[in-house]
């Protein structure tokens, strides 16, 4: 039987032993987006067709004895800015909307090769600019938790698609907190990898020197299998390390490692901005590590203050450049309004490109403009150096870092849309790890009064994804928040 | 009229195409006159998602360029983005270097007229993608290729440091020839693998004054006729638009024309207030270079002695005129053919003869180059002591050479031989044959010991007959020596 | 300090960005993009006289690729997705004036 309770690696077991067909688990997960997509809007696209005869396909070497991959027949979702050959790839945004990629982003080919079913593509804040996917150009997806609430962003389908059972893994992208502040918000595990571990080619680029791609699942062995499959060297990504620099490893198998004397490092100032109901999980969390006997130590990281500020220059320069490419020429939306070659772009722009992104995209060319270079890109370089220099030294005194995921949990939708900056400040804590290019996880801790879930996120050095999976996974085997589910699918 | 005195002042920058097998950044064949639109990939067409990954050779071929052009060669460098928005710049964004180029501060050295140089100081070098091509010809609307799209281009900037249109040429023409040398570059004009926008303005003395006009662009020429005239036609326009306006050089008033080459004029081109605010900022999507001495050595062990050494050289050395020293340094393996004939123990003067005449001509009609003629230095070494020992005629030796592009294996002497060729310049032997001519034409005799207006044409009907009865193979300068010794 | 940005400064942003505004869009930008400005501005907070600008987050360098020929799209798929073609080309509307900067 294909449950609700079932994780990734679980339902990959039962396939490879025979107790569940591939084509099973994707009808089943079909069935449920059929049931819940019209109310939860998770996906801009879904491959029914396409889904069964990859499942079919596995079940049939299966019986053939034939060897199959590490996701054989488990059905997952990809955030709709990595590019696939099968259908559109629209990044939410009306200037991609008839998109067709001639190329499979590296993760979807790793996918593919690891005999996944891929059952559609997942809406997400346009260009993955936003925290609430209210920003996509094409849907609105809401929270399985409440779905008067934003699911968070801008990974914000592929989180509301696992939490809603809609899918049994998913893709995100996480640029200043896209995957782990959705994961936080939908009760689900989101993990961003160091910048470098997983191939950013095939990825549509908002931040380039932020972006990196990641697993959401509902456990954290769920995210190291998926781990598994998408982490390591790219050679068409030039800023992909090299294993031999920095080794991939089984993250699975490490995962149970027994982790002594861990030290987990508390930033007491920076974390005093949250909710007081999220304060209250964030205690509860970090007492669950000392009971397993872990030692806590308070540190300062004076520069995480900077780090908003920062952020939006540098993300902002960075998305004004990869977004100049959209101008109707050569792909995507062209306006008819046109009657020059300049008004092909301003006009095409203009008219399919959303408020957010425009904003940005005026924001950051802004700051790489002549005459405001040094005082604001060239200044959020420098504060990005001293960020990552506050990691650096607190690595030196602790395993990992814990702070919120998100001062509150899920808003409502349309309560911060109209004011940028406050949509903006809600990446408080998840922007930083960006900055320094080192992993964080989001893992469920708890609930508010309104029964709507709070993330603890937890942060590793670079290329430490082995043990920030084994932390999360302590605080996992200790608590079952990761195992409470949405009231809408039960 | 007043006093008044102008200099022309003139910086170029250059963009040389690299001839590397594939694009700078994506797998896409670097190739001339293909299908539009058929060398293109995702990467160059600059699609969502896409990442760029450095040609190793297109960075060595920038470094070698750095270095022949005596370049500091930055042991770090990076890449940058420059923003302006264009139909052939699918991304919209061009991967350059801004502040930290490859190469900076370096000079080239260029032949000016008979055997003087003059030093142009580069102000730096450095690696970037070419854009597609828009074509405006299909009628009224535009087309694009982009085909060329992320070409490695090298764009090599000069100091303002000359002051003809001559010499620009010559800058120019230098620049192919050392780019050719070195293998990095096919530098063919018509490919459009070479493109100039010289920067131009004046120094007028007046009344004792100094005055400086403001500083011209012209954009994408494409020829070193269009290169030269542009400039003498500029530097013209400003001096009569400085005694017309008096407009000196300011911030902010240098202007773009454009080379009209059936008019054989310059026009001012119009441009966008935001045109020069290209954004720039490091490539989020490369990593830096870091070049150690070892590879910069190994890269230096690439070098050539460059075509400007060697002309001189073999002026010096060869005591060859500059212009024949500047036909054989035209193409590398003409040069070296040249010096290894010399090496072979050739003389040089007639070597330098037999490569820019029988050799150039031999290589012309067969499509190749000398050095695949199938001749071997040594070959043309022998011939051309042959000549100089009096053994061949300058005649005989084409037809030798003729031979040899056919029969390779045989030594030049033994063509000679086995053809007749060999002329006779035994003085005895010869002068037996004199005297018998001689004896037989007392009139022409006559004619040249009297001295009078036939002396000369006798004196060669004399010498016409020594070569008849020897069937063309005697040494006619001995033949004439021998007529001068007999009949004074 | 930068001087406050105001509604011409959006207008030529705007134009750099190749993106056409409303009136009420130049407004809107202009209030929005100062407020976060006057945020951002916060990190004039930080002395980073001697601080290096961080541009990668990795310490990468000499990432090469061999110059090898790999097969191209084809023109079909070159102009799969182009909203307007002519043949073998992308198609403009004419291009009068010579903006390129190569
Ligand atoms: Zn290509």
């Amino acid at each position: 039987m294909v449950t609700e309770e079932l994780s990734a690696r679980q339902l990959r077991d039962r396939i490879a032993a025979g107790q569940i067909t591939s084509v099973e688990a994707a009808e089943a997960v079909f069935k449920r987006i059929e049931e819940l997509e019209p109310v939860i809007g998770a996906y801009i696209s879904t491959y029914h067709d396409r889904a069964l005869e990859t499942a079919a396909d596995v079940d049939r070497r299966l019986i053939a004895g034939e060897p199959v991959g590490r996701l054989a027949g488990v059905p997952v979702a990809v955030k709709d800015n990595m590019c696939t050959t099968f259908g559109a790839t629209t990044c939410a945004s009306k200037i991609l909307e008839n998109f067709h990629a001639p190329y499979n982003a590296t993760v979807v080919e790793k996918l593919l090769a690891a005999d996944a079913v891929i059952v559609g593509k997942t809406n997400m804040d346009e260009f993955a600019m936003g925290s609430s996917t209210e920003n996509s150009g094409l849907k609105q997806t809401v929270n399985p938790w409440d779905t008067t609430r934003v699911p968070g962003g801008s990974s914000g389908g592929s989180a509301a698609a696992v939490a809603a059972r809609l899918c049994f893994a998913a893709l995100g992208s996480d640029t200043g907190g896209s995957i782990r502040q959705p994961a936080g918000f939908c009760g689900v595990v989101g993990l961003k990898p160091t910048y470098g571990r997983v191939s950013r080619f095939g990825l549509v680029a908002y931040g380039s020197s932020l972006d990196q791609i990641g697993p959401v699942t509902r456990t954290v062995a769920d995210s190291a299998l998926m781990m598994n499959v998408i982490a390591g060297h790219d050679p068409a990504d030039s800023t992909s390390v090299d294993e031999a620099a920095a080794p991939v490893c089984d993250y699975l198998e490490k995962l149970n490692e027994p982790l002594k004397k861990l030290k987990i490092a508390i930033v007491p100032e920076f974390g005093a901005g949250a909710d007081e109901q999220v304060q209250k999980a964030m205690t509860e969390a970090i007492d669950v590590y000392k009971k397993l006997g872990a030692q806590i130590v308070e540190i300062d990281m004076p520069h995480l203050d900077y780090a908003i500020a920062a952020y939006y220059i540098i993300a902002t320069a960075e998305a004004s450049s990869n977004l100049a490419r959209y101008d109707g020429v050569h792909y995507g939306h062209r306006s008819e309004k046109a009657t020059d070659y300049v008004e092909v772009y301003s006009k095409s722009r203009a008219e399919a490109f959303g408020k957010e992104v425009k904003r940005r995209i005026m924001l950051g060319t802004y700051a790489l403009s002549s005459g405001y270079y040094d005082a604001y890109y060239l200044k959020a370089l420098k504060v990005r150096n001293l960020i990552r220099g506050d990691f650096t030294s607190a690595f030196e005194k602790c395993d990992c870092i814990m702070m919120p995921v998100s001062p509150t949990v899920a808003f409502k939708i349309g309560e911060k849309i109209d004011d940028p900056l406050q949509m903006y400040l809600s990446d408080i804590y998840t922007i930083a790890a960006n900055l320094a290019g080192v992993p964080g996880i989001s893992v469920p801790c708890g609930f508010d009064q309104n029964n709507l879930p709070i993330g603890l996120q937890i942060l590793a050095p670079a290329f430490a994804e082995d043990k920030l999976l084994a932390i999360a996974r302590m605080f996992e085997k200790e608590t079952d928040w990761h195992t409470k589910m949405p009231a809408i699918i039960t | 009229m007043s006093e008044l005195q102008h200099k022309v002042i003139v910086g170029l920058e250059i963009h040389v195409q690299l001839c590397t097998k594939s694009k700078m950044f994506c797998g896409c064949a670097a190739e001339f006159g293909a299908e539009p639109n058929s060398r293109v990939c995702p990467v160059c067409l600059g699609m969502p998602g896409v990442l760029p990954v450095m040609n190793k050779q297109a960075f060595e071929y920038a470094v070698l360029v750095g270095l022949a052009l005596n370049c500091r060669i930055a042991a770090f460098t990076k890449w940058d983005r420059k923003s302006y928005y264009y139909p052939d710049l699918p991304k919209n964004y061009q991967i350059s270097q801004y502040d930290l180029p490859l190469s900076t501060n370096g000079y080239i050295e260029i032949p000016l007229e008979s055997g003087r140089t003059k030093k142009v100081r580069i102000t730096r070098a450095h690696l970037e993608e070419d854009a597609g091509k828009n074509l405006h010809t299909a009628g009224d609307f535009s087309q694009v290729d982009l085909n060329r799209t992320g070409t490695p281009l090298l764009e090599i900037v000069t100091e303002p440091d000359m002051s003809s249109g001559a010499e620009v040429r010559a800058l120019a023409a230098e620049l192919q020839r050392m780019v050719r040398f070195l293998g990095v570059s096919e530098a063919d004009m018509q490919k459009g693998h070479m493109r100039f926008e010289p920067n131009i303005n004046l120094v007028i003395t007046k009344d004792g004054r100094q005055y400086k006009t403001p500083i011209v662009e012209i954009k994408n020429l494409n020829s070193f006729r269009a290169l030269e005239r542009s400039v003498d036609y500029e530097e013209q326009r400003q001096l009569d638009e400085f005694l017309e306006t008096g407009e000196v050089m300011e911030m902010g008033n240098k202007t773009t024309r454009g080379w009209d080459d059936e008019r054989e004029v310059t026009v001012l081109q119009r441009e966008k207030e935001e045109a020069h605010d290209y954004r720039y900022f490091p490539e989020p999507d490369l990593v830096p270079v870091e070049l150690t001495d070892a590879w910069l050595e190994e890269i230096r062990g690439r070098l050539c002695e460059l075509p400007i050494k060697k002309q001189i050289r073999f002026v010096e050395q060869y005591k060859l005129s500059d212009y024949d020293a500047g036909v054989l340094t035209a193409d590398r393996s003409t040069a070296e053919f040249f010096d290894e004939v010399v090496k072979a123990g050739g003389d040089p003067k007639r070597a330098c003869n037999w490569v820019t005449q029988d050799g150039l001509r031999l290589a012309k009609e067969r499509g190749c180059r000398v050095d695949e003629l199938g001749i071997s230095p040594q070959q043309v070494a022998e011939l051309t002591n042959m000549i100089v020992m009096g053994d061949v005629s300058a005649t005989a030796a084409t037809a030798i050479s003729d031979i040899m592009v056919t029969s390779p294996d045989l030594s030049a002497r033994r063509i000679a031989e086995e053809h007749n060729l060999i002329q006779k310049s035994d003085a005895d032997e010869l002068e037996a044959i004199v005297d018998q001519v001689i004896a037989a034409n007392p009139n022409a005799v006559e004619d040249v010991t009297s001295g009078g207006k036939k002396s000369k044409k006798a004196r060669g009907f004399l010498l016409g007959q020594v070569m008849q009865k020897t069937r063309g193979q005697a040494n006619p300068k001995v033949v004439s020596e021998i007529l001068a010794k007999k009949l004074g | 300090m930068a001087k406050k940005i105001d509604q011409a400064q959006v207008r030529k942003v705007a134009k750099l960005s190749r993106l056409e505004l409303t009136e009420a869009e130049v407004e809107e930008f202009t209030g929005q993009l100062r407020a976060i400005l006057d945020y951002v501005e916060k990190m004039n907070e930080l002395d980073t006289t001697n601080v290096e600008p961080l541009a990668h987050c990795l310490p990468l360098s000499n990432v090469f690729r061999q110059d090898r020929v790999k097969e191209s799209l084809g023109t079909e798929k070159t102009l799969g997705n182009a909203p307007q073609r002519d043949g073998e080309f992308f198609k403009v509307p004419k291009i009068l004036d010579d903006s390129s900067g190569a």
